[in-house]
C-alpha cells in the first residue's frame, strides 16, 4: 500500500528529492520556501543515503555548487524564490550552455524587486522566455497540487537527465504552503559511481580513468562557426522537447464555449470558477498548461472552433497571456484578469468576469485587480 | 660521439609531464600561466592522481587551461569556481579537486565564493595567480593592482584614494580557521619554480589530510598587461609586486 501523508508543498519536494535519489540540495534561505532546505537538513540524509545537504552562502553560490554537482554527473538541485532566482539567473545559463541536468525550483513570490513574501506567477517570461543570457531554454513544470510537487521532482530529474537540460519547477508561495495529503513516490537508490560512469562517462567529470578521453563541462567556445553549430544543436533539442514533452490538463472542456487558461494555484481557482459557471449553466472548460515550456499551444489552438472567448488569469500583469495569444492568432477574443503584489484571483471574481464575457460587459464587471481585453 | 647513447630513458632527468598536451599554448611571451600549468600537470603526474583530479578552470586568460592538461575540467562563470569545487567535493570527497583563479576572478568578483569556500575548510587546493591586472580584456586595474600602478582603466596610476588599495586576500583568508595551508610563491626563476612545485604538491596531499583548504598564491607576471619585455617584467615583478605581496608560507597548519 502506498504511504499517504498530510504536508506542505515545500516539505513534498525535500521528501520528494530524498526518495527519488537526489544526490545533492544546495540552496540559500528565503521566504516563501525556506521549509525546502530546513525539511532537508532535519532529514540529515548525508547519515542515511549520504546525499549532500548544504547551505550555500548566497543564491549565486547555490546554482554554482549546482553547476559544479551536475558535472559530476549527480543528480542535484536547488530551490529559491524570485529574487534569488534573478540571482541565479547567470548559472542558470551556463548550465544550460554547458548541457547539464538539474532541478531549480522557483517557489515564486510578488515583485519587481523585494516586492512581497506572497505569492506571485511574476516570474512566467523569467522562466520561460530566457531569463539569463543566450539562447536557452529550461523544460518548466508546473505544480497545481502538493501531490504534483512531489510527483515532478522525479519526472524533473527524468527530464534533466534525457536531455541533459536544466528543468525548472515554477510554482508559488499557495502551492508551497499549503498542506494537502500525497501519495509519496517509491524510495530510489542513489545511483553508484560505477553506474554513473557507466551512463555518464562520456561527459561527466568525474576524474579522467585511462581508457577514456578526459571531460570537460564547458559552454565556451571561441570559434563562431563552432558556437553556431552548438547553438543550433541545442535549439534542436528544444524543438524535440515541444514535440514530446508538451503536457497540460484539460478540464470540463468537451463541450465548453469560453475557455480559462491558467496554471499553478491560478489554475486551482479556475478550476472552482468553472464549477461556479457550470451550476449557472455556462459552458465554460480550463486548460491547465503543466509544462509552460514547451507551452501546449496546440490544446488552445484545437478548442477554438467552438470558444466564443478566452479568459487567461494570472497572479501577474499579464505574461503566460502572451503564450495564449500566440496560440490563438487573433481568432477569439482573449480576456485578461490578473492580480499581482500578492493579491490572489477568486472563483467568484473569475465566475464573474465569465459572466460579463458571455454578455459582452466585460469591461463593467467591477472585479479588482488587472482586467484588460487583449485580442477582440 | 653518438648522440642517442646519451638521449635516451635511462639517462633523461628531466622531460615535458605525460599529462600536458603536445600543444602550443596560446599564453603571450613571459608569461607564468604556461609555468605553473606545467607544475600542475607534474604534480598530478608524479602523485600519480590523474584519474582522481577534477579542475576548475576560470574565465580569463587561462579558462583553456583544460586544452593543455589531460584531466577532467570544468569550466565556471567568473569568480564561481570555488562553488563549484565545492559540490564536486562534497559529492566526490575521495578525488583531488582544485580551482585555477586569477586575481579579478577570485580578489574581485569571486571574494563571495572564495571566502565561504575558506570559511567552510572546503578540502579543495586554490590556485590563485596574481599579476596584478586584467590581462584577457586588456589590462584593467585589478583588486590587487598596486598604488600607483598604470592600467587601461588607471592610466594616471591607480590611487589608493579614489580606488582603493592592493587587496592582500591570501594574507586575509590565512585568517579563517579552516583554510590550512596559505602560500605564496613565484616562478621568475628556476629555483623559484622548484619551491613553488614542492608547496603545490604539499597543496594537493593536504586533502588527503582533510585539513581544509589549501592555498597557493603565485605573484605572477603580465608582460603584455604591464607594456614589458618577459624580462623587464620578472624584474619589476621581483621589485614592486614581492614589495606587496612577498613571498613565502603564510599560514601552515599541515
Amino acid at each position: 500500500m502506498s504511504e499517504k501523508i498530510l504536508m506542505k508543498g515545500n516539505e513534498a519536494i525535500a521528501t520528494a528529492a530524498v526518495r527519488c535519489g537526489c544526490d545533492g540540495y544546495f540552496g540559500y534561505p528565503i521566504t516563501p520556501q525556506s521549509e525546502i532546505l530546513e525539511t532537508l537538513v532535519e532529514f540529515n540524509p548525508e547519515t542515511t543515503n549520504g546525499m549532500v545537504v548544504l547551505q550555500a552562502e548566497s543564491e549565486t553560490a547555490a546554482i554554482n555548487m549546482l553547476y559544479g554537482g551536475a558535472a559530476c554527473g549527480k543528480r542535484v538541485m536547488t530551490s529559491s524564490s524570485s529574487p534569488g532566482i534573478s540571482l541565479m539567473t547567470e548559472g542558470i545559463s551556463y548550465i544550460a550552455g554547458a548541457e547539464l541536468p538539474c532541478i531549480i525550483v522557483n517557489v515564486m513570490r510578488g515583485g519587481p524587486g523585494l516586492g512581497t513574501i506572497q505569492p506571485g506567477q511574476a516570474d512566467y517570461f523569467q522562466t520561460v522566455k530566457g531569463g539569463g543570457h543566450g539562447d536557452y531554454r529550461v523544460i518548466a513544470l508546473a505544480p497545481a497540487s502538493v501531490q504534483e510537487m512531489n510527483d515532478f521532482v522525479e519526472l524533473g530529474f527524468e527530464l534533466a537527465f534525457k536531455y541533459r537540460n536544466p528543468v525548472m519547477i515554477i510554482t508559488d508561495g499557495v502551492i508551497g504552503q499549503m498542506m494537502e495529503k500525497v501519495e509519496l513516490s517509491p524510495v530510489r537508490p542513489r545511483l553508484s559511481e560505477a553506474e554513473i560512469a557507466q551512463y555518464y562517462g562520456d561527459w561527466a567529470t568525474t576524474g579522467k580513468p585511462p581508457h577514456r578521453n578526459r571531460n570537460v563541462v564547458t559552454s565556451l567556445d571561441l570559434d563562431p562557426c563552432k558556437q553556431e553549430q552548438f547553438n543550433i544543436k541545442l535549439q534542436t533539442k528544444y524543438r524535440t522537447m515541444e514535440q514530446t514533452e508538451t503536457r497540460y490538463e484539460a478540464y470540463m472542456c468537451h463541450d465548453a464555449e469560453y475557455l480559462l487558461v491558467a496554471y499553478g494555484l491560478s489554475a486551482r481557482v479556475c478550476q472552482k470558477a468553472v464549477e461556479l459557471a457550470r451550476n449557472a449553466g455556462l459552458k465554460v472548460g480550463l486548460i491547465r498548461p503543466i509544462t509552460l515550456f514547451p507551452y501546449p499551444y496546440e490544446a488552445i489552438e484545437r478548442m477554438l472552433p467552438q470558444i466564443k472567448g478566452i479568459l487567461a488569469v494570472e497572479m501577474s500583469a499579464g505574461q503566460m497571456v502572451e503564450d495564449v495569444s500566440i496560440a490563438v492568432k487573433g481568432k477569439a477574443p482573449i480576456y485578461f484578469h490578473g492580480r499581482t503584489g500578492g493579491m490572489l484571483p477568486s472563483p467568484e471574481d473569475v465566475f464573474k468576469l465569465v459572466e460579463h464575457i458571455a454578455c459582452g460587459t466585460f469591461d463593467q464587471a467591477g472585479v479588482a485587480g488587472i482586467n484588460k481585453l487583449l485580442i477582440r | 660521439m653518438d648522440l642517442s647513447a646519451i638521449n635516451n630513458e635511462t639517462n633523461k632527468v628531466y622531460g615535458k609531464s605525460k599529462l600536458l598536451f603536445d600543444k602550443v599554448m596560446h599564453f603571450c611571451p613571459g608569461c607564468s600561466h604556461g609555468t605553473i600549468h606545467k607544475l600542475i600537470a607534474e604534480t598530478v603526474e608524479e602523485l600519480g592522481i590523474q584519474e582522481h583530479t577534477i579542475g576548475v578552470s576560470p574565465v580569463g586568460c587561462a579558462v583553456l587551461a583544460y586544452d593543455y592538461i589531460d584531466i577532467d575540467w570544468q569550466e565556471a562563470a567568473h569568480g564561481r569556481a570555488p562553488a563549484l569545487a565545492t559540490a564536486t567535493k562534497r559529492l566526490l570527497p575521495d578525488k583531488y579537486v582544485f580551482t585555477y583563479q586569477g586575481d579579478g576572478d577570485l580578489a574581485s568578483i569571486g571574494t563571495g565564493e572564495i571566502i565561504h569556500a575558506c570559511n567552510r575548510g572546503e578540502n579543495i587546493t586554490v590556485i590563485f595567480v596574481n599579476n596584478a591586472i586584467y590581462g584577457m580584456t586588456g589590462g584593467q586595474m585589478a583588486p590587487t593592482t598596486l598604488d600607483g600602478m598604470k592600467t587601461s582603466t588607471t592610466p594616471a596610476g591607480r590611487s589608493h584614494i579614489t580606488s582603493g588599495f592592493p587587496m592582500k586576500i591570501a594574507d586575509m583568508l590565512a585568517l579563517l580557521p579552516g583554510v590550512a595551508y596559505v602560500t605564496r610563491q613565484s616562478v621568475d626563476t628556476p629555483a623559484a619554480v622548484r619551491k613553488a612545485k614542492k608547496a603545490m604538491i604539499k597543496a594537493f596531499k593536504s586533502q588527503e589530510l582533510k585539513r581544509g583548504t589549501s592555498f597557493i598564491e603565485f605573484v605572477a607576471t603580465c608582460p603584455s598587461g604591464w607594456k614589458m619585455t618577459p624580462v623587464e617584467a620578472n624584474r619589476w615583478m621581483r621589485e614592486n609586486m614581492f614589495q606587496t605581496f612577498p613571498p613565502g608560507d603564510i599560514k601552515d597548519l599541515i
